[in-house]
């Protein structure tokens, strides 16, 4: 290992963490280039060469890679969280017209297609501009931009560095939300610990928020696949010998990693403006059923990409390149890129749990800058497998359970929502819990789901 | 058909495994194996047909790249397959797939797969004598 590699977590978590997460992590630390250390965080497992909840930053300077397997499949898949104003007693009453209405306005599933159709000229505007690109056409309020990531536009894109084949399987797939454990929720804010940060990111106990979880769709997904391939058959070009195959990766300083990095970035604006259009659909709905709603995006943080960021290591500051797959920037309190409004408590960390769990706001910690190049946990993990899930529950059981429990859940298949099943996920709480005590962010307030629309 | 398919678990996502006595009908159950993810193969009728060609450096890749080929078709196509008559000569990869239209009502998809992956990919000839071919799938 050319540098440690530490792992977050409780002694519970940590023991329950598949033995793959320790040996991939220990892969990351071998890599090229790679800076200070290889970190999993308390929600991680094993993933495709790094672990899910995995963070690497890399110096081009030094040698470093950027690594196809150490962003994902669902490039810059992420959450978004929108406040509406709304009280929760007004929204109950008509929770199930609610949950009709979304679930009819926004495409989900497999085999779904949205309303747009995007030309040749159209898909690459998007992928240069993001979610500006979305509110531009008309799906977005101007007011979201400063609270998404990079002001709603990822630069560095590169349309031209997107295959054909990545842009056919996006024609049709904006506005969609796709499946597994991507959602659309309507949300309460149940329950506040921090009341100076939710006050500032405008939480307040008892309204209702939306909260969308989806990434950049089928062009993110066969970006990440080309990529992976291309990276894992040219190491040995590079010199480069891998432990595992989908550690695949590439020299900073290449033609191919910088032309990983130009895709790439073009699959993080993919998200943005996919989630952009989203939230557009669903604010449509809202409006109409509740004419006095004050819609506002608190924060779009996205959990899979690989990002140029300024860190200081040793008493000097260094151009880094940090890989967080599975893993939410987590900027502390004063920090330059943290949107004006919210900087005095630090960025918004959204995480999403699983259907009857909820999710919760964190606020990125002071300390993370130190302790993991200001990242925190992404979501809770599954723990059981699908195939164990559609074993021991069927999905009308879960819908009907859930629905006495106050969630109410519209979804193509009964059978995946028993993939989704909430037992076959890791407690949401152990995991943000683990991440406050460890510094990397601090809980603000826990949101719980009322209607969940899910792929 | 005279091969068989199963699926194998794999933390968040899930392993397919086609098993036949040829490469070719070990890679026909792969596909099949991988369908079996999203829907039930058997409520999927085999009536259009749909060429696909590809070609790797070596027979893993060549699985990778030949049910990735297949997301793109049911991606792109918004379809699904059923039945599969895969022709493999050195490093080159022809089939022909044949399904149908996905109709979200009737074949229920559970999930979505965003890609076959190179995690846990294995393509080889077993003791006795029939061929395996595996990987993990990104769901």
């Amino acid at each position: 290992m050319r540098v440690p590699a530490i792992i977050y977590g409780t002694e519970d978590l940590v023991r329950a963490m598949d033995d793959k997460v320790l040996e991939q992590i220990r892969n990351v630390a071998c890599l090229p280039g790679i800076v200070k250390a290889a970190y999993a965080l308390p929600d991680a497992h094993w993933g495709y060469g790094f672990p899910i909840g995995g963070v690497a930053a890399f110096d081009a300077e030094a040698g470093g890679v950027v690594s196809a397997g150490g962003v994902g499949f669902d490039i810059s898949c992420g959450v978004r969280t929108i406040t509406t104003g709304l009280e929760r007693a007004e929204v109950e009453p008509v929770v199930e017209k609610l949950a009709d209405a979304l679930y009819a306005a926004v495409p989900v599933g497999l085999g779904r297609t949205g309303q747009i159709r995007l030309s040749d000229a159209e898909l690459d505007a998007m992928l240069e501009g993001g979610a500006r690109w979305a509110v531009a056409m008309g799906w977005g309020d101007p007011a979201d931009l400063e609270r998404i990531e990079e002001k709603g536009r990822m630069a560095g894109a590169d349309p031209g560095a997107v295959s054909k084949k990545a842009k056919e399987r996006q024609r049709a797939e904006m506005g969609t939300l796709g499946s597994g454990n991507h959602y659309l929720e309507i949300q309460v804010v149940d329950r506040i610990l921090d009341p100076k940060a939710a006050a500032v990111y405008g939480l307040v106990k008892d309204q209702v928020v939306i909260t969308i979880h989806c990434g950049s769709r089928g062009l993110g997904h066969q970006i990440g696949t080309e990529f992976l391939r291309e990276m894992a058959l040219a190491a040995p070009r590079f010199g480069i010998v891998l432990p595992d195959r989908e550690l695949a990766c590439a020299p900073l300083r290449s033609e191919l990693g910088q032309r990983y990095l130009g895709a790439m970035r073009a699959a993080i604006n993919c998200a943005l403006a996919n989630r952009e259009i989203i939230d557009h659909l669903a604010r449509g709905v809202l409006r109409r059923l509740f004419p006095r709603a004050k819609m506002a995006l608190l924060f779009d943080v996205s959990h899979n990409t690989c990002k140029l960021e300024r860190h200081r290591i040793d008493g000097e500051e260094k151009e880094l390149f940090v890989h967080r797959k599975g893993a939410t920037r987590a900027f502390g309190p004063g920090h330059p890129d943290v949107p004006e409004p919210l900087r005095s408590v630090g960025q918004p960390v959204l995480i999403g749990g699983s259907m009857g769990t909820g999710s919760w706001v964190l606020a990125g910690a002071a300390t993370s800058e130190d302790k993991s190049f200001a990242s925190a946990v992404h979501g809770a993990g599954r723990a059981m497998s699908r195939h164990e899930a559609t074993r021991q529950y069927r999905g009308d059981q879960i819908v009907a359970e859930l629905r006495e429990r106050g969630v109410i859940v519209r979804a193509p298949s009964m059978r995946g929502v028993a993939e989704e099943a909430p037992a076959a996920y890791k407690d949401v709480d152990a995991v943000v819990l683990a991440a406050e005590r460890a510094g990397l962010a601090r809980r603000v307030a826990y949101l719980r789901p009322i209607v969940c629309i899910k792929g | 058909m005279s091969g068989r398919f199963e699926h194998f678990v794999h933390g968040a996502d899930i392993g397919i495994r086609g098993i036949g006595p040829t490469l070719e009908e070990a890679f026909a159950q792969t596909a099949r194996a991988l369908t079996a993810v999203m829907v039930d193969p058997e409520q999927v009728a085999p009536r259009e047909p749909v060429t696909i060609a590809v070609s790797a450096p070596d027979e893993e890749t060549l699985l990778v790249d030949w049910l990735n080929a297949l997301l793109f078709e049911t991606a792109t196509r918004h379809m699904l397959f059923s039945r599969f008559a895969v022709r493999i000569a050195g490093n080159r990869l022809e089939a022909t797939a044949w399904g149908e239209p996905i109709d979200p009502l009737r074949h229920q998809p559970a999930v979505e797969v965003k890609g076959a992956t190179m995690t846990e990919l294995a393509v080889r000839r077993q003791p006795d004598g029939t061929w395996l071919a595996q990987c993990v799938v990104d769901v």
